[in-house]
């Protein structure tokens, strides 16, 4: 008996080793954590339960029959995040540099079928150089049954990719179909075609880090959703993503403990928005007064800083958060902002996460770059993101909502639930200055009666009342005591009940 | 008594007044500037009228416009506070021909003690010790030393034109004498053109020492002792104390006299204040007098119990004093801190914008402590660029001096201030630096201590393991909420542990944490244990600790991976991990941050107006690099060095927040 033990044991030990001391030693020397360790800082200590820790390859091509590590460089499993379950993979790059062969990649098509069956999300690890090209067309056939399973997860259980290392090629199909993608500056980066290949086709000289760094995919391509300094500080802030996150679409976001009275009010709120209206304020400051504890997990802080997107808590519960920010772009609705919150609208609510919109939007920017790039199809996908969500829909105007970007910020229209303002709020086709010079475009030449005009205009419309008098505001609330509306606003909600007409699925404007 | 004054004035000095006049059942009536529409003084204040534009000199300091508004809302008196017309005798002379009260004295006082030259002549005249030396000017070197050792060394050579420094030399014998006179009188005939040279005593180890006094209209007047206002940042006060720890009862006996006698000379009636310099054997020299209520006066009303404001109003309604000298005893001390909305970390740049945050500490007055707060903000108040970036004075007493700098400690760490860059670090340095503590400072004290500006205080070792021992508790319990989250697997929760490394100021302490009902023992790898007990819950910005039996006040903030905890003028970036993960987190490298020696930062958020130079361009050190747009203000950014721009990454139009890198150079 003690003998097979002991096999077992150093079968364990000889999996555990992965690619060996000198290539852990290798892996350690670029920062960078191997499988096991970035996993042991994922899930709670002690919790990881292991799938095929034995798995080998069964490519005989090559001579690679002599060489088959157990395990097949990723390490595949479940364990918990404060209790709550999460299925995980982890590339182990000291084994075959992290390749995908056909078995690496069933070990993971293995854990995301069990995640989608017992409802809970699933992280993946990435840190591979691509393919394993002695397998060829097998490998190919791995990526894509990995791709399949991310669809069909897409929208059941929240899918969460870490990029910690190389991501090239048809590997970044993966991580480009789950819902977040996280990565560490200077040690990971993702690309579709490499430097060489770049510079091969189209002469540009690039460095990876510029191509495809951290850098590139959270402030340019928004490919990622944020970027951490290393793998322990990126992994702790995953954990903390988790604390948000359903598990599935078939349960309700989690709660937690909160220390934060809901019925707070914050005086200063009232003092937020400037006497000039084209004065800038940080609209972050309100998230943070709004939200439990003033904890605010953005997404995708460096892309389109026009508009704020990410998660708070109220009265314990995940909220998602849609806010126009005023210190960018005046805050105006863009291609990249329209993208940014359409994506983050729709993630909500795939997964019941109410929404709170924030709005303070002058219109959408004009001029030919947002025409040419398509911004009437970009901006349509956040209206058609608002309109769709059946998920709890509070909407808060603290200043100006103008023009179409009223429309589509979560408005009544939209079937917003409780739409309040705040007696700043100006609700409006455009500014007073625009309107007047359309309206009275007679009077142009006569800077009195302009200015008269203009003073007409602002006095009948720049308030929330005319929307108010229609029914499209609920109603005008005091700033200081937004946090208690809105609380209560989402607590009359949590039994909301609504459902969109059947289809096989809708086609929102790509 | 008056029924309603008007404060000529505003921040906290306004909102000072309005508190002692509502006491009083005394009406009040604020002035305020567009830039202060929504001021807390006006808020305060019965009445407000608005007097003009944001300038102070389109707006308060403007005479007619203040004696529209007295005149508009029926004031019987006006109380000028300090600064703007406080000190300016036309607007006493406005006054009076009104019929107008001013709470302040005779505009024969203030014109006589508005000069220097008047002044000092009065002073003499009443007996009062001035800085020995000689006004004439000096003919030669022979003559320069003959005056020296009439005035008795180490004496001051100064050229009458001088500035900066220039033309100034500090004799110690007659040799020096000789030489400077010479060497002075060349510089300033160079720099200047002007190379008169005047000698005066040179004041070693100054300090900066003032009496208060308060006198009526009827010739009655006592002294309230005296302030020690050394601790100066290029002559601005940033904390004083009363009592001095310098001075003996003979001295301030005899300058409490001389103050007094020179108040009498000029028929003061009011509060006012006469300001020495005091040398390190506790000779003493007259250097001005204010004829106007002193910032600082918290500290005198803490240790005399009278309220100077109330006495001022009492005077100025023509009332007799009702205190005797004898009344007044120093009771306790009392120290003041002056909150400055200035960066200590860039060189104490003043800062503007919105707080977003404001929270002092609560202000008590029980029989062995005291903590009082003079404000003219609130949270959700703008600090705009207009006016004196001094937004509180946080004052604070206790019995003895020791008492009293421990209170200010533990009030300057539990006063909470975001959005704008503030001083308090600086000022909880001040609170420990030993020689502070020691009472052995003088007006160099800041200059001497600090000569590279501000990084942040560094805590002792024991100190930083007391934060330790305080963020392993406090991270523990923020760890068990997280473990009741909903949706937990049942029977397979999270438990969490006993064992932690808490990482800080490049130090790892490995504790164990065994909890109870009432707190933890936090126990370190030496064997030694501290006690924590808190009543912090996870998410609260400010953290009340008893660690080891002494208080503890933490500001907490969430930092990636960790904490960043604020205690005593320092702030640190705090991991606490558990071993596991402490062994893993060594294994990532260092990063450096990026040297920016070679870059421009912006300063403060801003728009880019305009961009001077272009990539390969030579520059020149102090050349116009780029100007930066911020609340309406044009700032040219210059180079440090000369050098030559290498990649210039904003252009004009674009709006970059602070520390945004705006052009590198080779």
């Amino acid at each position: 008996m003690s003998s097979v033990m002991q096999e077992l044991e150093a079968r364990r030990e000889a999996a555990r080793a992965g690619g060996g001391e000198r290539r852990i030693a290798a892996q350690h020397a670029k920062g960078k954590l191997t499988a096991r360790e970035r996993i042991d800082l994922l899930l709670d200590e002690g919790s990881f339960e292991e799938f095929d820790m034995f798995v080998a390859h069964r490519c005989t091509d090559f001579g690679m029959e002599k060489d088959r590590p157990a395990g097949d460089g990723v390490v595949t499993g479940w364990g918990t995040i404060n209790g709550r379950m999460v299925y995980v993979f982890s590339q182990d790059f000291t084994v075959f540099g992290g390749s995908l062969s056909e078995t690496h990649a069933q070990k993971i098509c293995k854990i995301m079928d069990m995640a989608m069956q017992n409802g809970a999300p699933v992280i993946g690890i990435n840190d591979s150089g691509g393919a394993r090209i002695q397998e060829g067309v097998a490998s190919l056939a791995g990526y894509a049954e990995v791709f399949q399973r991310n669809i069909m997860a897409s929208g059941v259980v929240p899918q969460i990719s870490v990029i910690m290392g190389p991501c090239a090629g048809g590997a970044v199909y993966s991580p480009a179909m789950t819902d977040f993608i996280f990565m560490v500056k200077d040690s990971s980066y993702m690309f579709v075609t490499g430097p060489d290949v770049v510079k091969t086709v189209t002469n540009e000289v690039v460095t990876a880090e510029e191509l495809g760094g951290a850098s590139t995919h959270t402030k340019k391509s928004s490919v990622a959703d944020g970027a951490f300094e290393n793998d322990v500080e990126a992994l702790s802030e995953v954990r903390r993503l988790v604390d948000f996150l359903p598990m599935s679409n078939r349960q309700k976001a989690p709660v937690r403990p909160f220390f934060d009275d809901p019925d707070r009010k914050d005086a200063s709120l009232n003092t937020l928005i400037p006497d000039n209206a084209n004065t800038p304020y940080d609209m972050k400051e309100l998230i943070h007064k709004l939200s439990d504890e003033g904890d605010f997990y953005e997404i995708q802080e460096d892309f389109a800083k026009n508009i704020l997107t990410g998660f708070i808590r109220l009265e314990g519960s995940t909220v998602g958060v849609v806010a126009n920010q005023p210190m960018v772009l005046a805050g105006c609705l863009d291609i990249d902002a329209s993208r940014k919150a359409a994506r983050f609208v729709r993630f909500c609510d795939a997964f019941e996460i109410p929404v709170l919109t924030l709005v303070d939007v002058p219109g959408f920017l004009p001029g030919t770059s947002q025409e040419y790039g398509g911004v009437i199809k970009h901006g349509a996908k956040l209206l058609f993101a608002y309109g769709e969500a059946t998920v709890p829909k509070v909407t808060v105007i603290t200043r100006k909502a103008y023009g179409g970007a009223y429309d589509v910020m979560a408005s009544k229209h939209l079937r917003g639930d409780f739409n309040y303002a705040w007696p700043t709020a100006e609700i409006a086709v455009m500014g007073a200055k625009g309107a007047t010079e359309i309206i009275h475009r007679a009077d142009l030449g006569d800077a009195d009666k302009i200015a008269q005009h203009t003073k007409d205009y602002e006095d009948r419309f720049a308030n929330p009342f005319v929307a108010a008098e229609k029914g499209f505001i609920d109603e005008v609330i005091e700033p200081a005591a937004t946090r208690k509306r809105i609380c209560r606003a989402f607590a009359s909600l949590r039994t909301k009940e609504l459902k969109n007409p059947w289809k096989k699925h809708d086609n929102i404007p790509l | 008594m008056f029924k309603k004054i008007l404060i000529a004035n505003r921040g906290e000095i306004a909102c000072r007044v309005i508190k002692t006049a509502r006491k009083m059942g005394i009406q009040t009536v604020a002035i305020y500037s567009d830039a202060d529409r929504n001021a807390l003084h006006v808020r305060m204040a019965d009445e407000a009228v608005h007097i003009g534009p944001a300038p102070a000199n389109q707006s308060y300091i403007v005479i007619d416009k203040v004696m529209q508004a007295i005149k508009d809302t029926g004031a019987e008196a006006v109380h000028p506070g300090y600064g703007f017309l406080s000190e300016n005798a036309k607007f006493a002379e406005a006054l009076e021909a009104a019929g107008v009260a001013f709470i302040g004295p005779p505009k024969g006082a203030i014109e006589s003690m508005g000069d220097k030259i008047t002044s000092k002549k009065i002073a003499q005249e009443a007996k009062v010790s001035t800085v020995p030396g000689y006004m004439g000017l000096i003919e030669d070197a022979d003559e320069a030393v003959k005056i020296s050792n009439e005035i008795g060394y180490p004496v001051m050579i100064k050229a009458s034109a001088g500035g900066g420094g220039k033309g100034m030399r500090i004799a110690w014998n007659d040799q020096e004498a000789r030489e400077g006179f010479q060497s002075s009188k060349n510089e300033a005939a160079n720099s200047f053109g002007d190379d008169r040279i005047f000698i005066e005593k040179f004041v070693t180890q100054p300090r900066h020492i003032e009496i208060q006094v308060l006198c009526d209209s009827h010739g009655n007047g006592v002294f309230l002792h005296e302030r020690e206002c050394s601790i100066q940042r290029r002559n601005q006060k940033v904390v004083e104390e009363a009592p001095s720890p310098f001075l003996d009862d003979a001295t301030r006996k005899a300058m409490g006299e001389q103050s007094l006698a020179l108040a009498h000379a000029v028929g003061y009636a009011s509060a006012g204040t006469v300001e020495f310099i005091v040398d390190g054997d506790k000779n003493f020299y007259f250097l001005e007098m204010n004829t106007r209520l002193q910032v600082e006066h918290p500290v005198t009303e803490l240790i005399t119990g009278i309220d100077l404001v109330e006495q001022m109003i009492r005077v100025a309604a023509g009332e007799k004093l009702a205190i005797k000298q004898s009344d007044l005893k120093i009771n306790g001390w009392a120290m003041e801190s002056r909150l400055y909305a200035e960066d200590p970390y860039r060189n104490f740049l003043p800062s503007i914008g919105r707080l977003t945050r404001y929270r002092p500490p609560e202000e008590v007055a029980e029989a062995d402590r005291a903590v009082r707060n003079d404000t003219g903000v609130y949270e959700g108040g703008e600090i705009s660029m207009y006016y004196d970036p001094m937004i509180a004075k946080l004052c604070t007493w206790a019995p003895t001096r020791e008492a009293a700098i421990e209170e200010m400690r533990v009030a300057l760490d539990r006063f909470e201030v975001e959005g704008i860059g503030h001083n308090l670090p600086f000022l909880s340095a001040v609170m420990d630096h030993p020689k502070f503590v020691s009472g052995n400072i003088t007006t160099a004290f800041i200059e001497e201590e600090y000569p590279e500006g501000f990084e942040g205080a560094t805590l002792a070792d024991a100190d930083l393991r007391r934060v330790a021992a305080a963020a392993a508790a406090m991270h523990r319990v923020a760890e068990i909420r997280r473990t009741r989250i909903s949706g937990r697997m049942g029977n397979h929760e999270r438990k969490v542990g006993t064992d932690w490394v808490v990482s800080l100021a490049g130090g790892h302490h490995l504790v164990t944490i065994s909890a109870d009902k009432d707190g933890a023992d936090v126990a370190f790898e030496d064997g030694a244990t501290l006690r924590v007990e808190s009543g912090w819950l996870p998410g609260q910005p400010l953290a009340e600790l008893m660690v080891d039996g002494a208080p503890l006040v933490l500001k907490v903030a969430k930092a990636t991976g960790g904490y960043q905890l604020r205690t005593r003028g320092a702030d640190l970036r705090v991991f606490v991990r558990s071993p596991r993960q402490a062994e893993l987190a060594a294994l990532m490298p260092e990063k450096l941050p990026p040297d920016t020696s070679k870059m421009l930062l912006c300063p403060m958020p801003g728009l880019i107006v305009k961009v001077d130079v272009a990539e390969g361009d030579e520059i020149q050190e102090g050349q116009a690099l780029c100007t930066v747009e911020a609340m309406k203000m044009e700032n040219i950014l210059r180079a440090e060095k000369k050098g030559v721009v290498a990649k210039i990454n904003a252009e004009a139009g674009d709006s970059l927040a602070v520390d945004d890198v705006i052009m590198e150079f080779e």
